[in-house]
């Protein structure tokens, strides 16, 4: 794979001379030629994350524990490690260097975007520049913060804004500076966080050296309840493992509990493998994902399946229908108690957002509730569709089974907050005026992914993780509630 | 452990004039990789919200200025209930304990590389923890901020904030100066030398992987 750059070079004089200069290809040292005898005519058999990191290296198969250098499909920043990635790559490649391809970078403000901070617009600004500057085909604006429809180009929380722009596909790589891009393993593709300092790197390479994670296995089977969500499940799981279960390894989400799940559900299950210290979730693709996918994009793509002998390093399974709803209780997403053993915590606000439960199927399933329950709320219940997507589905389709309200009447009928313009609000805190902060000690029950002390805010403020329905369910009660109170 | 083979890249050489941050670990070829001072302890599970709370994401860590501010609110998300000493004092920008003791899966949560520079930009020089979150971890070695050193001994139950130690990663050993005790600690390994250069791009410089065309 060859570089163009334009390098900088020192001269004599220890001053810097400017000269074109062509980078001669970045590749991994080459490996002595092995006999067939040797290598053997049978490739190893291999987890889906296993093939698809050999199918992106120059390697026949991997194993875990294998450190290679993988090709990247697409490298997403956004407004909070985006300024400091761009930063890493004009030092480290120089001021005239290209990126390594302008059209498999994606560039996403979505975290402080609605605030008046003066450094988070400036970094807007940043990427505005870097965008122009490097020719970047996908930069999803945003300038006028007053009224973000005006934005034809801003879409809203990055890993959202990823799945439904057509840049998720099977068996592809993906790496993020955030820790939720893992949300993308739910379309069969290897994807994961990523420091500035590595993503300044990929920018100048298109290459990242990483170590092939072993595979943990989830089979989830059996028929999901009414009133479980993907929520539910996830937290099941990484009460069950720990916040460190998962360290260093791919989770493997299985069984006819996922398979009968649309991609906004799986994208929920991934999007918390990083909770549990996950390096990469992923789900087998099946028809759900191509129409998905097809609906969004006409690149190609190669879908990638574990092989049937391929080794596993742990094997769970559940049968969902013997599940509850859950909460992951303050202060860590593996602190699990079932919703109904909370029912004495009185809560102050509810909070129905971010990318692992903003959604529009999110929202959907909330409004559902409400519809059902026919009250309203008890406390303030804030709503941040993921994306301007989103937004409109809330605003424009129809509740299935609601006679044909929109999620937007149903939430305006039981007292919510009006729903607020598209981005990471409240998720991560971030500047003190951020769109529902918590900027008191307040209990907030959350459709979020974290709850160490101090995540939305407040450094005493309490913060229970769980489901739409849960979150819901706890407004119309104003305690953490199991949402089959209102089923 | 990390680097088993490099590619070879031809980027821009050492130029280091302009952007020089200065809290970086930065060792010298044949220096004892040896750090003694006070030690600052935490618990498990410190998440990098505790270490750098989202509100400080603003300041963008390749800016100088702003690296040296978010030093000064390194681990400022503490709980302070639980953690009456700051680990930067109000009002200073720079840390008195450049060790830091974690209990388990240190570094935790999002990938905010902001984290491990607000350490090292406070005048952090090493951690030693009983294992790290594996984004944290990576971002200690690329950027070179400090060292990620693992050991065996749950010290966060042994030591207290201001206990004056001696962390020697060449022989492996954390000594407790007000006891005389000795822990052993795991070897650094491959990420040493990378931290030693101040990251994995001067790292790469210094072996010769980058150079020009």
């Amino acid at each position: 794979m060859a570089l163009h750059a334009t390098m900088n070079a020192p001269c004599g004089a220890g001053r810097v001379a400017r000269r074109s200069v062509k980078v001669s290809a970045v590749a991994a040292t080459p490996t002595p030629a092995r006999t067939p005898a040797a290598t053997g005519s049978v490739k190893r058999a291999m987890t889906m994350t296993e093939k698809i990191l050999a199918n992106h290296s120059d390697n026949a198969s991997t194993k875990p524990g294998d450190n290679i250098w993988t090709r990247v499909d697409k490298l997403m920043t956004h407004d909070v490690c985006g300024p400091g990635t761009f930063g890493i790559f004009q030092k480290e490649f120089g001021p005239n260097a290209k990126v390594w391809d302008n059209e498999r970078v994606v560039i996403i403000p979505d975290h402080y975007i609605f605030t008046s901070d003066a450094r988070a617009n400036r970094n807007v600004d940043i990427l505005r520049d870097m965008a122009t500057k490097y020719n970047i085909k996908y930069f999803y604006d945003i300038k006028d913060r007053s009224n973000f429809k005006a934005n034809p180009d801003y879409k809203g929380v990055c890993h959202v804004a990823l799945a439904q722009e057509g840049h998720c596909k099977p068996g592809e790589v993906l790496f993020g500076t955030d820790s939720h891009t893992c949300n993308a393993g739910a379309f069969g593709q290897f994807a994961t966080g990523v420091g500035n300092t590595d993503a300044g790197f990929i920018l100048g390479t298109g290459k990242l050296l990483i170590k092939v994670p072993p595979t943990m296995r989830f089979v989830m089977d059996g028929e999901m309840p009414e009133y479980l969500l993907a929520k539910d499940l996830i937290l099941q799981i990484i009460g069950e493992i720990s916040v460190a279960g998962a360290t260093y390894k791919a989770m493997e989400f299985a069984g006819s509990a996922i398979e009968g799940m649309n991609m906004d559900e799986r994208m929920t299950i991934c999007n918390m493998v990083v909770e549990a210290g996950g390096k990469n979730g992923v789900i087998a693709p099946d028809q759900t994902t191509f129409d998905y996918v097809r609906a969004r994009t006409d690149e190609a793509f190669e879908p990638v399946y574990s092989d049937g002998s391929a080794q596993y390093v742990a094997d769970y399974k559940w049968d969902v229908s013997k599940l509850e709803p859950l909460v992951a209780a303050p202060h860590s997403p593996d602190n699990r108690k079932t919703a109904r053993e909370c029912s004495d915590v009185k809560i102050d606000r509810v909070y129905i957002g971010s990318c692992t439960g903003g959604k529009t199927e999110d929202f959907v399933s909330a409004a559902k509730l409400f519809y059902r329950a026919k009250r309203q709320v008890k406390v303030p219940t804030y709503l941040v569709p993921a994306t301007q997507k989103v937004w409109a589905d809330v605003y424009t389709m129809p509740v299935p089974g609601c006679d044909g309200k929109t999620a937007a009447e149903i939430f305006e009928e039981a007292g919510c907050v009006t729903p607020a313009a598209p981005s990471c609000a409240a998720c991560l805190g971030g500047p003190r005026d951020t769109f529902a902060r918590m900027n008191e000690p307040e209990v907030c029950v959350s459709t979020t992914n974290r709850n160490f002390p101090g995540r939305m805010g407040h450094k005493e403020g309490q913060i229970y993780l769980a489901s739409p329905y849960t979150a819901a369910a706890s407004a119309l009660k104003g305690f953490v509630c199991d949402p089959r109170e209102y089923m | 452990m990390l680097l088993q083979r490099w590619p070879v890249l031809a980027a821009r050489p050492s130029r280091r004039a302009a952007v020089c941050v200065q809290a970086k670990v930065s060792r010298s070829e044949g220096e004892p990789r040896v750090i003694r001072g006070k030690c600052f302890v935490t618990r498990d599970n410190i998440d990098t919200d505790q270490i750098i709370p989202a509100e400080y994401l603003t300041l963008v860590p390749s800016k100088p200025e702003e690296y040296e501010k978010l030093g000064s609110y390194a681990l400022i998300g503490l709980p302070d209930d639980l953690y009456p000493e700051r680990y930067v004092k109000e009002g200073e920008m720079k840390t008195e304990y450049p060790v830091i003791i974690g209990g388990q899966n240190f570094g935790c949560g999002s990938s905010r590389e902001h984290a491990p520079v607000s350490l090292g930009a406070a005048g952090a020089k090493v951690c030693v923890a009983e294992s790290y979150a594996r984004i944290f971890f990576r971002n200690c070695i690329a950027t070179g901020e400090l060292y990620p050193c693992e050991t065996g001994a749950r010290l966060c139950d042994v030591l207290k904030t201001g206990t004056e130690v001696t962390v020697d990663m060449d022989k492996n050993v954390l000594t407790d100066h007000s006891t005389g005790k000795t822990y052993p600690l795991q070897e650094i390994g491959e990420a040493g030398p990378v931290i030693d250069a101040g990251g994995i791009f001067e790292y790469a410089r210094r072996q010769g992987m980058i150079k020009v065309a």
